[in-house]
């Protein structure tokens, strides 16, 4: 007999909706995304997911399982309290577009207005592995916006007009690291994109699915950079507050 | 009263925004062309992302032997010497170009010890050829067009589907679609037109694709009139998860094979040396020894020592290795072969390959630095697309261009594995410049597109309407389930036959379609619209694949084992006739240049040394 469990699911739209229960008949090493595509070709083939590469890879599936930001192609229902129904919502950060899919437009609206790539003149591109490891850590970010969905600073307190949020202090962090990007970024950093705001909770850290080490790598880093530039006399408080070992460089 | 719509204009129109069409974007509008980008998910997420591997380019960074003749030569064999041999040029000729472009934009490659970008072996390349970014290669390549892209002043239309091509006296002017978010219309008028849409992986029940591969592109050109070709010829990629079923055909990169794994059945045999071909048996290692010595070689990041092991031998071959083992009963418990990394050090594996540690750990419980894996064939790839001019990526319809997964010619019957990022940039860049070119001089319509317009409207309201008539779900696992059975892996005549019989059967009940709900981001709609571009692509695979009674590449016709000198010289060409109805012919292979001929003889002749 094949096990069935129950799941609840956000339905509906901006002008209101309600959870929906659904039995979903479950097999070995199922994932929520799974339950939900099996939802669509039995009980609701209009209800709304947004996916993609069902790998891990495109960060498309980003939604709120019993109340925590999750991948649901690598959610396994096996790791879900079995006593009780899973909870599907979509992300609480985001303006609501169907059940499960959410407008992430203002991400892209972020990452347009971060300059590009700028090389340095006359670069010469030979660099060691070794100077290239933390930025490749940056690199692997599928944006799946679970980061800045679960950040207070977006979430509670709607910074988005002056907030870029961790998902771009990682692409920030990435692209001042590069051994080879030319452009002086920290007063942007410093003005533009509203790192200050960031108390280093590390609740972006936590939800990464490529286990970017946000705070410490990316935001930290940063900060320390910033500090270091405008205002270096203040460096040793912020040492006292945050730890030395929290501020070791990059290298 | 028609649906209302918007209507954006422009000169040249990209559809789809994987590495081709972003790279065909990004070419066209450095052009000075206004240039709109039109995908059916967000940004970024891209079926490229799940590239793997590597890009193929001869840099000669690690072998110094390689060039790009070299190159030129393995893919024509990998081809079985039915590609296009301009495309396979100028691939091989200008792939290093754009992979330093790559780095120049602000990809970061893995490095060699003297810090250029580092190389790997992959299946059916005799050097170390593909660099690589450990195994999330695709994402890297995205990420770094992406960013070029959205400074360079490209106008990308997100969520998008394009279900028409609009047509101006025989010349295709533009698109319509709908928004996937609202369901409304949107008509897109262009110059020049670029195809970028990929493959088509979702016809079949086992399969590496995302949803997104329906072959919308193939589907679109055919009905626009160009010619399909080679389209009997779909990669089935060696190594997929065969377990837990939630995940089965998710690709296992080759990448495991290039860094030393190695594939045992459950006898615990190294069964790949009984399955290489005699032709270039002689460019593997002979036994267990030179493989040992040679993965031995790579782990310690020097010259080869010895020749590579059987499990580098092509993908068509393996994926027939691994089918061929578990139907004779010597499968894993899931129904694979076993896949071994897990004799390297735990490190280096999650360094070199960190996607599929997680990938097992998370999905399967594996932990793949101390067990095999399991893995099975998986349908990953298609050879077959819209014929297209080499140098300017030219459909057969004026006004269209196709670039990447969707353009035929450039891999013949199987593709090498890291054959296709670098196709991706190649001919992107091309196509890109191909129709900023065309668009130059095309003048805007002269008749109204209106009545186009209303008959692409009503024909996606349709499903809506509908009373009587099947979900969507239901058709396309009945379409997979006929892929899969009848014109799968292995082929015959009589499989063939009846897959055509039951994929015309199929037809009128998928145009009978019913969709329940609104217009409003309802994906069984979605999928009620793509079912029309996997029908055409199917019957096309089904019917070039009864037309050529031989086997070749990745066509297998256990009724035909062996090549058939006649069909070294065709292509099967599909096309749809005056009824339409579709038409299969063969069309003669161009023939290849006296000089590129003799470069092709050169390398064949040069065999690797093994070193005793
Ligand atoms: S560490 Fe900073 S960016 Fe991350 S969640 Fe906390 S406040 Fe937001
Ligand atoms: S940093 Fe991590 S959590 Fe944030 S978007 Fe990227 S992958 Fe997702
Ligand atoms: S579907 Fe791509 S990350 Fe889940």
């Amino acid at each position: 007999m094949a096990e069935t469990r129950e799941f609840q699911v956000f339905r509906g739209d901006r002008s209101g909706g309600k959870m929906e229960t659904y039995p979903v008949e479950v097999t070995p090493g199922m994932v929520v995304l799974d339950a939900m595509h099996r939802i669509q070709a039995t009980a609701a083939p209009d209800m709304a997911v947004r996916w993609n590469c069902k790998a891990a890879k495109c960060g498309s599936c980003s939604a709120e399982v019993n109340g925590k930001p999750k991948l649901m192609c690598k959610t396994r229902l096996d790791a879900l309290p079995a006593d009780r129904p899973v909870e599907v919502r979509p992300l609480r950060t985001f303006p609501l577009i169907r059940d499960l899919v959410t407008d992430v437009s203002w991400n892209y609206e972020v990452n347009k207005k971060i300059p590009p790539f700028t090389p340095k003149p006359g670069a010469v591109w030979r660099w060691k592995q070794e100077d290239v490891d933390r930025v490749q850590e940056f690199r692997k970010c599928i944006e799946c916006f679970l980061c800045q969905t679960v950040c207070h600073v977006l979430r509670d307190h709607q910074k988005q007009p002056v907030f870029n949020g961790p998902r771009f202090f990682v692409r920030l962090a990435s692209l001042e690291m590069h051994p080879m990007d030319g452009l002086d970024r920290l007063e942007q950093i410093k003005e533009k994109s509203g790192l200050g705001y960031c108390n280093i909770t590390k609740c972006c850290t936590e939800v990464c699915p490529e286990d970017i080490r946000i705070t410490d790598n990316a935001i930290i880093p940063l900060k320390e950079r910033v500090v270091d530039r405008f205002y270096d006399p203040i460096r040793v408080l912020f040492r006292k507050i945050f730890g030395s070992a929290s501020l070791t460089k990059p290298e | 009263m028609p649906d209302k719509y918007e209507t954006h204009d422009c000169d040249v129109l990209v559809i789809g925004a994987g590495g081709a069409g972003l790279r065909a974007a990004i070419e066209s509008s450095a052009m000075g062309a206004k240039t709109a980008l039109v995908c059916k998910s967000l940004l970024g997420k891209a079926h490229t992302v799940m590239a793997e591997g590597g890009i193929a380019a001869a840099l000669a960074n690690v072998d110094e032997e390689d060039d790009w003749r070299v190159h030129f030569h393995d893919t024509m064999a990998g081809g079985k010497m039915l590609n296009n041999w301009r495309m396979a040029e100028l691939h091989a000729k200008e792939a290093p170009e754009r992979v330093l472009e790559l780095e120049r934009w602000g990809a970061v490659f893995d490095r060699t010890r003297d810090g250029r970008i580092l190389q790997r072996a992959f299946g059916g390349h005799r050097h170390k050829r593909l660099s690589h970014v450990g195994d999330r290669t695709g994402l890297e390549m995205i990420r770094t067009l992406q960013d070029k892209g959205v400074h360079q002043g490209i106008d990308v239309y997100m969520e998008c589907t394009i279900t028409r091509l609009l047509m101006d006296g025989g010349r295709v002017v533009g698109a319509f679609g709908y928004w996937r978010e609202s369901g409304r219309f949107v008509v897109f008028r262009s110059k020049a037109t670029v195809l970028a849409t990929g493959g088509f992986g979702k016809a079949y029940p086992v399969t590496s694709n995302s949803w997104e591969y329906t072959g919308d592109g193939h589907g679109l050109a055919y009905r626009a009139g160009a010619e399909l070709i080679d389209m009997e010829f779909v990669q089935f990629h060696p190594t997929g998860m065969v377990w837990p079923p939630g995940v089965k055909g998710l690709l296992v990169t080759e990448a495991v094979r290039g860094e030393g794994g190695i594939l045992r059945n459950s006898k615990g045999e190294r069964f790949m040396f009984k399955y290489l071909p005699e032709a270039n048996r002689k460019d593997f290692a002979a036994d267990e020894a030179e493989a040992t010595r040679w993965v031995e070689s790579v782990l310690a990041d020097s010259k080869p020592d010895g020749r590579r092991p059987p499990e580098l031998s092509t993908r068509d071959n393996v994926a027939r290795a691994i089918y061929t083992e578990v139907k004779e009963g010597r499968g894993s418990p899931h129904g694979g072969a076993f896949l071994d990394i897990s004799y390297q050090p735990a490190d280096r594996v999650k360094k070199k390959l960190p996607s599929m540690y997680h990938q097992f750990l998370e999905l399967a419980d594996v932990d793949i630095t101390k067990v095999p894996m399991e893995v099975g064939p998986t349908c990953h790839y298609a050879m077959g697309g819209v014929r297209v001019d080499a140098d300017t990526c030219v459909t057969t319809v004026p006004g269209l261009f196709a670039a990447g997964e969707v353009a035929g010619g450039m891999h013949g019957s199987n593709r090498l594995g890291g054959n296709s990022l670098s196709d991706l940039i190649v001919f992107g860049c091309r196509a890109g410049r191909g129709a900023a070119e065309s668009a130059k001089t095309a003048s805007r319509p002269t008749g109204s597109l209106d009545r186009q317009i209303d008959e692409a409207a009503a024909e996606v309201n349709a499903p809506f309407g509908r009373t009587t008539g099947e979900h969507p779900y239901a058709l396309h696992s009945e379409l997979q389930e006929i892929m899969g059975s009848c014109v799968g892996i292995f082929r015959t005549e009589s499989d063939l036959k009846e897959g055509i019989r039951r994929l015309e059967a199929l037809g009128p009940k998928v145009r009978n379609v019913r969709v329940e709900g609104s217009r409003m981001y309802n994906p069984g709609w979605h999928l009620a619209l793509d079912l029309g571009n996997l029908m055409v692509i199917s019957e096309a695979i089904a019917r070039s694949a009864l037309a050529r009674p031989e086997s070749r590449g990745a066509h297998s016709r256990l009724d035909h084992p062996n090549y058939d000198p006649h069909f070294a010289t065709v292509n099967n060409c599909v096309k749809q006739n005056d009824t339409g109805g579709m038409t299969v012919r063969e069309t003669p292979l161009p023939k290849m240049s006296d000089e590129l001929r003799k470069v092709y003889d050169e390398v064949e002749a040069m065999s690797l040394p093994a070193k005793a």
